[in-house]
């Protein structure tokens, strides 16, 4: 089996027909959306998020904050897609309006972690050591607790803003990203390609930042994907709980929270059109992560 | 006994059906031993994965016929198979630690096949499981039915896939590669007891490997295989001696055995003159009581134990020892990527030692001191082109503007014989001589004066390795650079290097001219190494 | 090999005494780094400067940050941790009290998702492309997706007010029914042991809903993972020594490939813990399940901060011991782990 694999893995076609170059980013782009339908759906997905994020309030039917209670607790209708809330307030609106602060949130956290975490998991898993010992025992202490539970007590702590759901959310996943860099640095650490790399005269610090670290981007691709999806539910459980964005601001969390007392009287559309937003975003991001790990790796060029 | 006629598999990938064997026709005859070498992606493996219906998943025989003593194995039921596997045909592996189950007691692993195949009750399991690990030579027997494989050496824990594979007396035994990666003594070792247990138990066997030579020493006849097709079948030394097809005769060529020159391993017509090397009086590189010892678990290791050697200008040095022997300790503090615990390494006449490795990179004599490694896949960035690999020392160590960087660029890559085009490729789009040429062309871009060359041919087949090494003789007798070349293979680094060093447990055992350490060898391991390895009949044709 | 084992064994349960260090370190922390005044929250909201410089005396706050946490340590050691504004009773009672509803839940479910869940791992990865595969893949995307308050809320959708077999969502007995003497807290258990059937009925209906959320959150990250797990397993090379040694196919799947695969499921079943421990606070506000969770919810919503933090703490506390109890079967299991610290 072995070496009819590896006589697939090693072309031995005429060297003249090939003469492919590297490509532009949107060659590849293109090439990866081509390969995998499933990559394609998932951009569109990630492009209907981003629109609704960025032109939510220009496309909003009705203004999400205004109340009218002689409309209030309308099932769903032409005049309202998704009905109205116990206030009257446009549940569509609302549900598009939302959308900027959950991805804002997510994003900023997932971002937040990505870079402390990328940094110290590096530094940790190229110089290894006390400095890896005590990274180590940190990340051990944050993975100790329930994440949520620990996010619940950052935001007790620091106090009930958006910006400290974010803080806590970055926390929390911090780990992940420094474990997973950590591991992809070190294993790459004495590898042929490092040790070439010192030879052609790199320090240390660019052996790690230009040779190394790049070669761990493809599995992070795939974590940030995962991140941001919970990182949004995590937000919003948050909210659910009532902590950190309150109302009467729009997020989905919160719509679900204000929603589930209705539910037992059977005013489904409060909470389950927020509940599917955060789903459909959720699902978007998990999707994402095979097709953002394509685009920056180069062994998918072929 | 067995017979495959016009056998076809193929395999179903994203990109359609590939035929990874086409029509193979093979006789094994009873108490015979049957090779099948070919290099890599011939088919030789699926082959044998075919006729014992183990084949992955996607790949199917489509054609033929596989006939053992009378039934046909390729028409018969699963079931019917599974009786057959293991009591009728066995097989071992390339990879030993890896065929065995990690967390399962290797005693054990033995008792599920004796009980499957009824040899044995669950209370004459554990006695046969030690009947068994003692007829494969394991001391200890009794103690080594308890260890887990990851307690065992490579050795032994392919003695154990051996036990396993005999352990219900089986007519036939296929071996796969078994002894790849495997150091060489270890080797000799394993096959020597294959051969003797197949000889006395009356077996059949076919053992498949790349290693022709491996195939001369243990063989009754050769099947050589290419493009999944047999290109010529025949006993050892009519193979060798008189070789009939093309391929077989280029396979013959490309060993390196007893008295082969570099040139040799290559097709007649492309035999030119060679040129011989300057070789100057004075040493560039002088090794003094070099000693490098590392923090182990429970005590510190000591890999490399006070050596000494000195390397010419112009001359070609090989350092050849088995895994663990502290030769690539010793390159890597050679080449500034590691640093000395004790010791001198006089270059030019100054201590390198003294700069330490980690502020090496901006030393001016960085340029000077330059490497070949091992791993061709695993030396090059991935995210970079063979363009930029090969210029990364250019723009880190030399001045030079990026327009003649690409000119240098190219320059290289006619001097090791790539083709433009491939410059823009990555790695994993090249074939592994492409990528030794990349890794040669890097290293010799900043005109290094001094070149370690580490197993730059370990993985490669042995037609591509003929062509690699003397590409490297060439260059060196062109550009006059020093090397140190760096292999566990005696045979290889003689065609290269006019003076050997001999490594073993840190220390150098032996050293000197070639002719003298490979005619007369003075210390016991270095003959040793000699008669381990597998000595092919001399071809009529070597020059 | 045995002392080794037990070397093991022992050095693993030292190592998670770091751990605990910082744990208490991290709830000190947050315990202290309250914006503004811990004292004026402490005092409550109708207190004056005087009783917040006596609250302040009283909880040691006027103490240097050192003598702080000295004085935290030894209270915790006591098992003191404070006293809840809410409900006026020490915060370590009122834990112990709510602890077994929030376990009882928490088992069921992952008794539940790991029954289902490592099964369809196996049937999926033994039969690659068929309906079970995909049925696999299907759940296991869309799983962890669903934020599990939202699945809470859309099953009692269906479930009590569409269809009406379900009881209400209102915690974990119906009033009807007498609650069981409290031998375990477990009213499962508690009731099985007074003999009342009708009881244990009551509650295990209650229970339904609540453990499905739960489980449906929990199921995904196992079954990926055993797919995953057993698949490479499956194709790796002693399966193929095994195959080639005729061995049968349940012995190649079960002897072989599974007590294999198991292992890295073993260890997600660590990160499927802390996943399950975090959504419980949600379901159980969902559910008005009478467990730690909602007295945790219920604690922030008045700022009744020492509530939250002796929450977060014991949370942390039995995570620890279940990350032990994972490890110390993961050592069990894997032989190689005794020498890989020697």
């Amino acid at each position: 089996m072995t070496d009819f694999i590896s006589s697939t893995a090693n072309p031995t076609e005429p060297d003249v027909l090939v003469e492919r170059t590297s490509g532009g980013f949107f060659d590849h782009l293109i090439y990866v959306l081509r390969g995998n339908p499933i990559t394609l759906i998932a951009f569109g997905m990630f492009a209907i998020l981003v629109i609704a994020a960025i032109f939510g309030p220009l496309l909003a039917p009705y203004d999400p904050a205004v109340s009218n209670v002689s409309i209030a607790l309308q099932a769903p209708s032409w005049q309202h897609w998704f009905g109205t809330d116990n206030l009257g307030r446009d549940v569509f609106s609302r549900v598009l309006i939302a959308t900027r602060l959950d991805l804002l949130i997510s994003v900023a956290a997932v971002a937040l972690s990505f870079v402390i975490g990328s940094m110290l998991g590096a530094i940790a898993g190229y110089w290894g050591g006390w400095l890896d010992s005590i990274l180590n025992r940190l990340f051990d202490t944050i993975m100790a607790f329930p994440l949520f539970v620990l996010a619940m007590g950052i935001v007790a702590a620091l106090g009930n803003t958006v910006e400290n759901i974010v803080y806590a959310t970055a926390v929390i996943n911090i780990p992940f990203y420094a474990r997973l860099v950590r591991a992809e640095v070190n294993i790459r650490r004495d590898a042929g390609f490092a040790l070439a790399a010192k030879l052609a005269g790199n320090s240390d610090i660019r052996v790690l930042a230009f040779h190394i670290y790049p070669n761990a981007l493809p599995p992070m691709m795939v974590q940030v994907s995962l991140n941001l999806g919970w990182a949004i539910l995590n937000a919003a459980g948050l909210s659910f709980i009532g902590l950190g964005v309150r109302p009467p601001t729009a997020e989905w969390g919160i719509m679900v929270a204000e929603g589930a007392n209705f539910i037992v009287s059977g005013e489904w559309w409060l909470a389950v059109f927020p509940g599917l937003a955060l789903m459909f975003a959720v699902f978007t991001f998990n999707l994402l992560g095979d097709g953002l790990r394509d685009l920056v790796d180069p062994r998918r060029r072929t | 006994m067995l017979s495959l006629k016009d056998l076809t598999v193929s395999f179903q990938t994203r990109r359609g059906s590939v035929d990874a064997v086409r029509g193979v026709n093979l006789e094994l005859g009873r108490g015979e031993i049957l090779g099948i070498v070919g290099e890599s992606g011939s088919g030789k493996s699926v082959t044998s994965y075919a006729l014992m219906r183990i084949l992955d998943q996607g790949g199917k025989i489509t054609g033929g016929a596989v006939n053992y003593q009378g039934v046909d194995l390729h028409a018969a039921s699963e079931n019917a198979m599974r009786d057959i596997r293991g009591r009728e045909i066995s097989m071992i592996f390339q990879n030993p630690r890896a065929a065995l189950n990690p967390i399962r007691k290797v005693g054990h692993q033995l008792e599920d096949v004796l009980r499957r195949h009824a040899k044995a009750t669950r209370y004459t399991a554990k006695i046969e499981a030690i009947r068994a690990l003692e007829a494969v030579q394991i001391h200890d027997a009794e103690a080594r039915y308890h260890a887990y494989p990851f307690e065992l050496s490579g050795g032994m824990c392919q003695r154990v896939v051996i036990a396993i594979a005999l352990a219900c007396d089986p007519k036939l035994l296929v071996a796969d590669e078994p002894t790849t990666g495997l150091d060489i003594t270890t080797q000799k070792a394993v096959m020597d007891l294959v051969s003797t247990l197949i000889r006395s138990r009356d077996m059949s066997s076919i053992l498949i490997t790349h290693d022709l030579g491996l195939a001369a020493q243990y063989c009754d006849r050769i099947a050589v295989m290419k493009d999944g097709k047999i290109v010529e079948t025949g006993p050892p030394d009519s193979l060798f001696l008189t070789p009939s097809h093309p391929y077989t005769r280029k396979l013959v060529n490309a060993t390196p055995r007893d008295g082969a020159s570099v040139r040799s391993l290559l097709p007649t017509d492309k035999r030119t003159p060679l040129a011989a090397p300057k070789i100057s009086s004075k040493p560039l590189l002088e090794v003094r009581d070099l000693t490098k010892t590392f923090q182990g678990k429970a005590s510190p290791v000591q890999a490399v134990k006070g050596i000494y050697f000195k390397i010419h200008e112009g001359q070609c040095v090989g350092l050849v020892g088995e895994s663990g022997c502290g030769k690539s300790t010793t390159s890597s503090m050679l080449v500034r990527l590691a640093d000395p615990t004790s010791g001198q390494i006089l270059f030019d006449g100054e201590d390198l030692a003294q700069t330490p490795a980690q502020s090496f990179a901006r030393d001016p004599r960085r340029s000077d001191i330059q490497m070949v490694f091992q791993d061709a896949t695993d030396s090059f960035n991935p995210r970079h082109t063979a363009k930029q690999s090969i210029a990364e020392p250019l723009s880190r160590l030399t001045s030079l503007k990026k327009q003649e960087r690409a000119q240098r660029v190219k320059e290289l890559a006619d001097l090791v014989g790539l083709p433009h085009p491939l410059l823009n490729r990555f790695p994993h789009q090249l074939s592994g001589g492409q990528k030794a040429r990349v890794g040669i062309a890097r290293a010799i871009a900043v005109n290094p004066k001094f070149i370690v060359l580490d197993e730059p041919t370990a993985a490669l087949d042995v037609s591509i390795q003929a062509v690699v090494l003397n590409l490297l003789a060439d260059l060196r007798a062109k550009l006059g650079i020093t090397c140190l070349f760096v292999s566990h293979d005696l045979h290889v680094v003689r065609l290269l290097c006019d003076h050997v060093i001999v490594m073993k447990d840190g220390m150098v055992v032996e050293q000197g001219p070639t002719k003298t350490v490979m005619g007369q060898p003075s210390a016991s391991y270095t003959r040793q190494l000699l008669s381990a390895a597998p000595s092919p009949p001399i071809a009529a044709n070597a020059a | 090999m045995m002392p080794g084992r037990l070397k093991t064994i022992l050095l693993r349960i030292s190592q998670s005494i770091p751990v605990l260090i910082g744990v208490v370190i991290v709830s000190f922390v947050l315990t202290r780094a309250l914006p503004g005044d811990p004292a004026v929250y402490f005092a409550g909201a109708a207190a004056d400067e005087n009783s917040i410089a006596e609250v302040r005396a009283q909880l040691g706050l006027d103490k240097s940050l050192p003598e702080q946490f000295l004085v935290y340590v030894s209270d915790l050691m006591r098992g003191n941790l404070g006293q809840s504004l809410s409900t006026g009773q020490p915060v370590t009672q009122d834990l112990a009290q709510r602890l077994p509803a929030s376990l009882e839940l928490t088992l069921i479910a992952l008794i539940l998702s790991c029954s289902i869940a490592i099964p369809l791992g196996i049937l999926a990865a033994t039969r690659p492309g068929s309906w079970i595969d995909h049925l696999c893949r299907v759940l296991v995307t869309a799983g962890v997706s669903m934020p599990t308050f939202f699945t809470g809320i859309v099953l009692i959708y269906i479930f009590y007010y569409l269809l009406g077999i379900a009881p209400s969502p209102l915690g974990r007995l119906d009033f009807i029914y007498i609650e069981p003497d409290r031998v375990t807290g477990f009213y499962l258990i508690d009731a099985a042991i007074a003999g009342d059937l009708e009881t244990w009925w009551g509650a295990a209906k209650q229970l339904i809903l609540p453990s499905i959320t739960l489980a449906l959150f929990t199921l995904a990250p196992l079954a990926r993972m055993t797919r995953a797990s057993m698949l490479s397993a499956l194709s790796s090379d002693f399966i193929r020594t095994a195959r080639s040694a005729g061995l049968t196919e349940g012995s190649i799947r079960y002897t072989y490939a599974f007590r294999n695969a198991l292992l890295p499921v073993i260890t997600t079943l660590g990160m499927v813990f802390s996943f399950t421990l975090g959504a419980n606070v949600l379901v159980e506000k969902v559910f008005a399940w009478p467990g730690i969770g909602s007295y945790a919810v219920e604690a922030l919503v008045v700022s009744d901060y020492a509530a939250v933090q002796g929450f977060v703490l014991a949370m942390a506390l039995l995570f620890v011991g279940l990350n032990l109890i994972i490890d110390l079967t993961y050592t069990a299991i894997d032989p190689r782990i005794g020498f890989a610290s020697r």
